[in-house]
């Protein structure tokens, strides 16, 4: 026991996630609207501009060294919030072992933001899966396809205004198939 | 039964076949179809989802469908039969229907777990509400998942239904 407690004592000492909200308020102050707490997680809400700089910047700068990004996603605040969209970015240092969450505002209609495929390339596929359920642009990224959803789908099934149960006309992929089981029913042995 | 096998003449068993001691037996070409039919049915290597994994279960040694002949194949085209264990997407069921398709009749489907009899908990844009809209079901087995001994039951049950098919081995059919 002595022996690990000793080995985490020389691994170099990470910052408290408000510390790294300071940083970035004092870096881009015309950037940063909003610092969120809830429950020991902390929030910098930003504006979509410039978010390859900020980003570039928890990357590269040698004291916050944010070089794993965990998890990028988006939240539809349809009716909750002015602006519609917000871009959520996990980041994490896998050298000092703390955390920020940045969450950068895209207003509707049209929802686009700078990619950050060139800075985490581990961000491709989160970004088409971002752009298949909220319709969400990323300009800049090398492959913007869908991820999950057919490529001939309509419509993007996250968003608050989609219907749950799915649009009035059947996908044509799925149509087809039950048009084609119709057909070759007269085939089946009926006992 | 025991069989007198001193006998020269037909023994009748009580199923309808008849028996000339000592290697001479006398029944419906049905009742010979059906019996190798339902005593090797071999389903095709296919899971969706978390069903999956209870029908691996359902295969492995614990509760071994070896015993009644169910061996799992790994083409759709040498089995018998189709499992389909787990939630069926709308983009997954033309993939679903085609390997339906390559079955060589005589071929059956088994609908496991309540996603792939009605849909389930997912009332959603992306998941089919029962695959028997594009399959013909022979067996519904519900449960989500359902244990190893209802697929078992299930699979008797499927049994039970090729033992009483008639002539299905006719080309006038």
């Amino acid at each position: 026991m002595a022996v690990i407690e000793v080995r985490l004592s020389l691994l170099p000492k990470g910052l408290e996630a408000k510390e790294i909200a300071e940083k970035i308020k004092e870096n881009f102050p015309d950037q940063v609207i909003d610092v969120a707490e809830f429950r020991d997680q902390v929030s910098v809400i930003v504006k979509k501009d410039q978010i390859t700089r900020i980003c570039k910047y928890l990357h590269d700068d040698p004291l916050l060294s944010l070089d794993h990004l965990q998890d990028l996603t988006a939240v539809d605040y349809s009716g909750k919030k002015d602006v519609r969209f917000e871009v959520v970015y996990n980041l994490y240092s896998i050298e000092y072992r703390h955390k920020i969450r940045i969450r950068a505002q895209v207003p509707e209609p049209n929802p686009k933001i700078n990619s950050v495929v060139p800075i985490w390339a581990g961000a491709n596929w989160h970004e088409r899966e971002c752009f298949d359920m909220f319709g969400i642009v990323f300009t800049g990224h090398p492959d913007l396809r869908r991820i999950l959803m057919p490529e001939d789908w309509e419509g993007h099934p996250l968003r608050k205004d989609y219907p749950l149960k799915g649009p009035e006309k059947e996908w044509s992929g799925y149509a087809q198939v039950v048009e084609l089981a119709r057909k070759l029913k007269e085939f089946e042995w009926e006992g | 039964m025991l069989i007198d096998t001193s006998a020269t003449t037909l023994v009748t068993l009580d199923d309808g076949t008849k028996i000339l001691p000592p290697n001479l037996i006398i029944t419906s070409l049905d009742k010979i179809v059906n019996w190798s039919r339902l005593s090797s049915i071999w389903p095709t290597t296919f899971g969706l989802a978390c069903c999956a994994i209870e029908m691996m279960a359902a295969g492995a040694a614990h509760y071994d469908f070896d015993r009644f002949g169910i061996i799992f194949r790994g083409s759709p085209r040498q089995s018998d039969c189709m499992i389909v264990a787990g939630t069926v997407t709308k983009k997954m069921a033309p993939v679903v229907r085609r390997v339906y398709d390559q079955i060589p009749e005589p071929r059956y489907v088994v609908a496991m777990g309540s996603c792939a009899c009605t849909g389930g908990v997912f009332r959603t844009y992306s998941t089919v509400q029962g695959c028997d809209t594009f399959l013909p079901v022979d067996v519904y087995v519900p449960g989500c998942p359902p244990r190893p001994e209802t697929l078992m039951e299930g699979m008797m049950l499927l049994q039970e239904k090729i033992r009483k098919e008639r002539a299905r081995w006719s080309p006038w059919r």
